[in-house]
């Protein structure tokens, strides 16, 4: 059995959960709270890649990171780079549609607990970023971990986008989305079936997990 | 002695007051909705005034487009309606997080008969527990003004009685300018030393606290 495609799955959407969640809550604490002029047309173009067909995604970064697109042929031409067809092509599919749901996570997160928290640390002389970390942060953690499970199932399960970007190159761009599809195109049903079992198990753990971890700190810290 | 005379448009009428404080307890009397956390926001920092000034002492802490200084920079201590304590850390950490001195703290708490509550979190003390922290927490980073927002609204009457003994001695020994907002007619004649009438924004009268007997038995709502 050839365990390539577990390997990729677990690293590229590992790197893009990651990327994700930096980008994500940041964005979200900018952007969710404050009232400005465009905010509605920002918050529409992130939520975007929830509602296209991840093959209308995949187009656009195709689009973009093609050969003859404008950020592939930079990277092509200053660095003699290419994105389409390597596992970087994976992470990107993997951050452009898991990142609306990080975003509207941590969004929610965001808003959920009273302001005036906030305001109280800021009377007390604390700075923002003090505050992001000591008060923000914490008090967001429960809406921005399940933000970062969801994003991580979601990487994890990419399909449409990624074969798209990358194609199905065995050892280099298979995830096990992409192993399940071209297994059973090939008639090799036993090797679906294992990488079936396997995504049902590492989905089912991670909300398990979750479950299981939310249940357990919000009786511990989150006291209202 | 705290000056503010600022001027801000809310939804349903315009904000215009104008007073000043001394180190005194002055009540912001009147119904919801009057303007009475806004000023408050507006002396914190935590909502812009369309115009005016806001001083405190010798310092100008916001003038219409010149000067902004922002909260963390004000140096005002703010008991919030709903104290907003940090959930998840303990009375001494809430008390901890902006004190300049911790003897000073620790002795705060035990005035305020709180030390007992060292280690516990805001869910688990009671409602009187809860706004006795606010105000340590406020007071320990010896703000230069202090702010309260219906600190007493949500306690039983015995509760709030003693409330009201504790705010006075703590202005006895911190004299500084302290602006309590309320909306329960014996309380403001108790606590305060001047009561400011406010209605849609706007302040009605600003007599002495002798003077109020009679207007303020009707004015209850």
């Amino acid at each position: 059995m050839n365990y390539s495609p577990l390997i990729l799955s677990l690293k590229t959407a590992t790197i893009a959960t990651l990327i994700v969640f930096i980008t994500g809550v940041v964005l979200a604490r900018l952007i969710s709270r404050s009232s400005f002029k465009g905010k509605s047309m920002i918050e529409a173009v992130i939520l975007l890649p929830l509602v296209l067909p991840p093959t209308v995604v995949g187009f656009g970064l195709l689009y973009v990171f093609g050969k003859n697109g404008f950020i592939g042929r930079l990277l092509l031409d200053w660095f003699d780079f290419q994105i389409v067809f390597t596992w970087y092509g994976v992470v990107i599919a993997a951050v452009v549609v898991s990142f609306p749901l990080m975003y509207q996570s941590a969004a929610a997160a965001f808003q959920q607990y009273d302001q005036n928290i906030e305001n109280a640390a800021y009377t007390m002389g604390a700075s923002k970023w003090r505050v992001f970390w000591t008060i923000s942060f914490p008090l967001a953690w429960p809406g921005l971990l399940s933000g970062f499970v969801l994003s991580f199932a979601r990487a994890l399960g990419e399909f449409g986008a990624t074969l798209m970007i990358a194609g199905y190159i065995p050892n280099v761009t298979d995830t096990i989305p992409l192993a399940i599809y071209f297994a059973v195109e090939s008639g090799n049903m036993e090797a679906a079936k294992f990488w079936v079992i396997m995504i049902v198990c590492l989905g089912f753990s991670a909300i398990l997990w979750l479950n299981w971890w939310s249940k357990k700190n919000m009786m511990k810290h989150i006291h209202k | 002695m705290l000056v503010v005379d600022i001027q801000k448009q809310l939804s349903h009428f315009e904000l215009n007051v104008n007073f000043s404080v001394a180190n005194e307890i002055v009540v912001l009397f009147g119904p919801s909705g009057s303007g009475k956390t806004t000023i408050l926001n507006c002396i914190a920092g935590i909502s812009k005034p369309t115009s005016g000034i806001i001083q405190l002492h010798d310092t100008i802490l916001f003038q219409h487009k010149k000067v902004f200084v922002p909260i963390q920079k004000r140096n005002i201590g703010y008991v919030f309606q709903d104290y907003a304590l940090f959930p998840h850390m303990t009375v001494w950490k809430n008390i901890a997080y902006g004190m300049k001195n911790e003897s000073f703290a620790k002795e705060l708490m035990k005035e305020l008969r709180i030390d007992h509550l060292r280690d516990s979190y805001p869910s688990e003390i009671s409602g009187g527990e809860k706004q006795r922290v606010a105000i340590a927490r406020a007071i320990a980073t010896e703000p230069d003004a202090l702010l309260l927002d219906e600190p007493f609204s949500a306690l039983d009457e015995q509760t709030r009685l003693k409330g009201h003994e504790e705010l006075l001695r703590i202005h006895k020994h911190w004299r500084i300018p302290i602006i309590l907002v309320t909306h329960h007619n014996e309380e403001a004649k108790k606590l305060g030393d001047r009561i400011l009438y406010l209605h849609e924004g706007k302040i009605h009268n600003d007599k002495m606290k002798a003077d109020l007997s009679l207007t303020y038995s009707s004015s209850t709502n």
